[in-house]
């Protein structure tokens, strides 16, 4: 059944940018609806953040539930988008099946994803991303005993290490393929900033006598049907380490999809452009978080207000908001700089590596082709169930291509849902 | 706790898991075979890769983004077996 529903201000993603953006947004009186795939609120850093425990996001949960105009319906998902004027109608897709909501403004906070790099081995099970095992865990993965690499680029291996750690697991390193100089350059920048200190100081005490290993990259995963040992390779010289899991993300991408529906202009690196009240290209459309560019959740918790605030027409609550933006770019840029993937990683993919995990396409295959467009008509790169999600991300960095792959529904929608009449 | 059904088998799990984790947790880390018949199983653990779908009382579904309940059915797609 199609649901018809009405709200002033809808927020996408529930995220730390996603909470504060509806709170702020919400303090104006006008109603505002918060939608996120995940069963709870809290996003992927603050995932199953509860209102009853000590927790950083739990006053943000705790003033958003005193809101009697937020609604928050869970586990919902945008489809497609119609537009037409200033009138949007976001097409919902949840356990009940479609919902029509329609909003003047809309607050895109749909955050990141984890940037999967190709190399022998990567697609046994047991080789997850590296905030995806975290995820995993926070979900009820048991790895007491379990032994864990964790590999790829940028802090998040840090705290993906500490929680892995916290939760049993025997973590056997932290392979970070930037040079020592680039991720010690980038230690003393997040000190600078206030907050960011503490933060570091509490990392570092809960990885006691873990490993940390500065230019170092995995290059093979091996075992049978199952992931039983990593091969990671620093300075031109080769280690094996047996063990059950290897958690490996290079970075974070800004997931932008929804906001192409939209529309919305992207900035070079595939952020989303806005201005300084968070409004994107688009009139009446602002986005806060990861999607602007990866910076965190500081960043995230500022620019959601600033967005909250603009998009609910209180502008005279930001008479500050400019210089905080100013430090958070400045974190923002440090955090690119000092994690530029290193170009050996384009060689890790062999002949027949999976690049495209849906449809099964090699790196064979996808080398030769002069971009996204010719992939996917000739080999069908991208074009299975997770519309280029992995491979898009991969081939950007691989290939140098620009993905272009956004259709809706931008999920999988059963047909029974499509058919039945409102 | 609820109890599932994991391939017929009678599982019982922790309130608050995902259905993703009840599987992995019974050991089952192998979710489904790729079109040339590789083993494949949870790659992003937040719903963007699908690669931990499976049947879950004759849906299809993100098993990570699925909450456990109790007297679910769920079923993976077994060699040969494709949701398409």
């Amino acid at each position: 059944m199609t649901v018809e529903a009405h709200t002033d201000i809808a927020v996408v993603g529930a995220g730390p940018a996603g909470l504060s953006a509806a709170l702020n947004a919400a303090r104006s009186g006008q109603t505002v609806t918060l939608i996120d795939a995940q069963p709870g609120r809290g996003g992927q850093i603050w995932r199953g953040a509860k209102v009853d425990t000590p927790h950083p996001a739990a006053t943000l949960l705790h003033a958003l539930d005193a809101c009697p105009n937020v609604r928050w319906p869970g586990q919902t998902e945008i489809a497609w988008v119609e537009a037409s004027g200033d009138d949007r109608t976001l097409i919902l897709h949840g356990p009940d099946g479609l919902t029509r909501l329609h909003t003047g403004r809309v607050i895109l906070a749909t955050g990141a994803v984890e940037r999967f790099l190709p190399f022998p081995g990567w697609t046994l099970p047991g080789v997850t991303g590296a905030g995806a095992l975290q995820a995993m865990v926070k979900a009820g993965l048991d790895v007491r005993g379990a032994r864990v690499v964790v590999a790829g680029s940028g802090p998040l291996l840090l705290a993906v290490a500490a929680g892995l750690r916290q939760a049993g697991a025997r973590v056997l390193g932290i392979a970070e393929q930037a040079p020592l100089a680039s991720a010690a350059r980038f230690g003393l920048a997040a000190a600078r900033l206030g907050g960011k200190a503490r933060e570091s100081a509490g990392l570092a005490w809960a990885l006691r006598g873990v490993g940390y290993w500065p230019g170092t990259y995995p290059v093979l995963a091996e075992g049978n049907g199952t992931l039983e040992r990593v091969t990671l390779r620093r300075a031109g010289r080769n280690t094996t380490l047996d063990c059950e899991w290897l958690a490996v993300g290079f970075g974070l991408v800004p997931e932008t999809r929804v906001a192409a529906l939209l529309g919305c202009a992207l900035t070079d690196s595939g952020a989303v452009q806005v201005d300084a009240w968070g409004q994107t290209s688009v009139r009446g459309v602002y986005a806060a978080g990861e999607i602007t560019g990866v910076g965190g959740v500081d960043k995230a918790l500022h620019e959601g207000t600033v967005a909250g605030c603009a998009a609910s027409g209180q502008i005279e609550r930001l008479r500050d908001a400019a210089a905080t933006s100013a430090r958070h770019s400045a974190f923002q840029a440090a955090l690119d700089r000092a994690f530029t993937l290193r170009p050996e990683l384009r060689e890790l993919p062999a002949p027949h590596t999976v690049i495209c995990r849906c449809e099964d396409v090699t790196h064979a295959q996808l080398r030769t082709q002069a971009g996204w467009t010719d992939a996917k008509l000739q080999t069908r790169c991208g074009m299975g169930a997770c519309q280029g999600r992995v491979c898009g991300p991969a081939t950007e960095a691989l290939y140098g291509w620009r993905f272009s792959g956004v259709r809706p529904p931008l999920t999988p929608l059963p047909i029974s849902d499509l058919l039945t009449p409102p | 706790m609820p109890e599932l059904w994991i391939e017929g088998r009678a599982v019982r799990v922790p309130d608050g898991s995902s259905v993703l984790a009840a599987l992995q947790n019974a050991g089952i880390r192998t979710l489904r075979q790729s079109l040339s018949g590789e083993p494949r199983g949870a790659l992003c653990g937040m719903g963007s890769c699908l690669e931990c779908r499976a049947l879950v009382d004759g849906r299809v579904v993100r098993t990570c983004l699925t909450p456990v309940r109790d007297g679910q059915h769920i079923t993976l797609f077994a060699e040969g077996v494709h949701d398409r």
